[in-house]
């Protein structure tokens, strides 16, 4: 296991590769992070560390304050914590910086986000149901249908696909491919899509 | 709104050397094509009749047509791609429209493009 970063996805464009393939890809502002806290097995627990993305200059509590104070690099708006092993975790000073070169091009890792909201959808959109037909007399076009049957069993039964909340979901896709890291800016290019709105924050992991 | 890391990723792909290219160009795409291990490159030969998806960014890409055998053939390229190995340039078309996508109903003499004449 190793550290991972915190990003904000920038968008999709496409990407040539040399060979001349061209790659759906998805461009993710990854890091700079800071090691805000060390967590330790005997004191917490388990073993982890603490990064910080996105420092928060504005309007900062007294709390927070408190929290930052021992890494001193300042103030930040998201924190997540990543599992590391013991030894592992010697490696990371508090208040140290992560950033984009701990991956590499070719690499595979896994991106977390939150899927876009949907709210309250029906079958169709949810549960990709096929719906009726749209014209010929059809008075049945998205509805959900039957959902199941009369005395025996006489009870909907538990996990019935239907209408209901959609999307804003934590959703992990595993094995990406790095085409890119581009140091400069602080961004990795994955292959494919990832979970989530254009300037959501995604999780990124070895 | 195009995020500015998305656009200094695209212009670096961007191929500076295919930029005169415009519709109405009598052009030769000189393109590679891979068969297994070997690597061989291909002429096509035609006008470009149009031009698509927008020249500041990476994914443009240019319809070539042409008349192969009394019938018309069309061949659509991807601009920027390292696939392209060249694009000469045989004479520019005079044109008065950006899609010359009524060269598909002409045959013959009058699907001929008139070479514009440059002093």
């Amino acid at each position: 296991m190793a550290a991972g970063l915190i990003g904000k996805k920038v968008g999709m464009t496409q990407f040539f590769k040399e060979d001349g393939k061209l790659l759906p890809v998805t461009v993710i502002q990854a890091g700079p992070c800071y090691v805000i806290q060390k967590k330790e097995i005997e004191k917490d627990g388990y073993n982890a560390i603490q990064v910080g993305f996105e420092r928060k200059e504005k309007k900062t509590k007294k709390s927070e304050t408190g929290h930052f104070k021992a890494a001193g690099a300042g103030v930040f708006k998201k924190l997540k914590e990543f599992r590391l092993n013991e030894s592992e975790i010697a490696n990371y000073e508090l208040g140290s910086e992560i950033n984009v070169s701990i991956f590499q091009a070719g690499e595979k890792v896994k991106v977390t986000g939150f899927t876009k909201g949907r709210g309250f959808s029906g079958v169709v959109k949810r549960w990709s149901f096929g719906g009726g037909r749209k014209t010929h007399g059809s008075k049945f076009h998205r509805r959900t249908g039957s959902i199941g049957q009369c005395v025996s069993p006489g009870k909907i039964f538990k996990g019935k696909k239907m209408p209901g909340r959609y999307g804003n979901e934590r959703v992990t896709l595993k094995n990406l491919e790095i085409v890119k890291v581009i140091p400069s800016d602080n961004a990795i290019v994955v292959k494919g899509a990832v979970p989530g709105a254009t300037g959501g924050i995604v999780y990124i992991k070895k | 709104m195009v995020k500015p890391i998305i656009q200094k990723l695209e212009s670096q792909q961007k191929r500076i050397d295919h930029y005169y290219v415009k519709p109405g160009d009598k052009i030769e795409v000189h393109s590679r094509i891979i068969e297994g291990e070997k690597q061989r490159i291909q002429v096509f030969k035609g006008d470009v009749i149009a031009i698509k998806n927008g020249l500041n960014n990476n994914r443009t890409t240019i319809t070539v047509r042409k008349s192969s055998g009394g019938f018309g053939v069309e061949k659509i390229f991807p601009l920027h791609s390292p696939m392209v190995e060249k694009i000469q340039l045989v004479n520019r078309g005079k044109v008065r429209r950006a899609k010359l996508y009524y060269q598909r109903l002409r045959k013959g003499n009058a699907a001929k493009i008139k070479p514009k004449n440059i002093w």
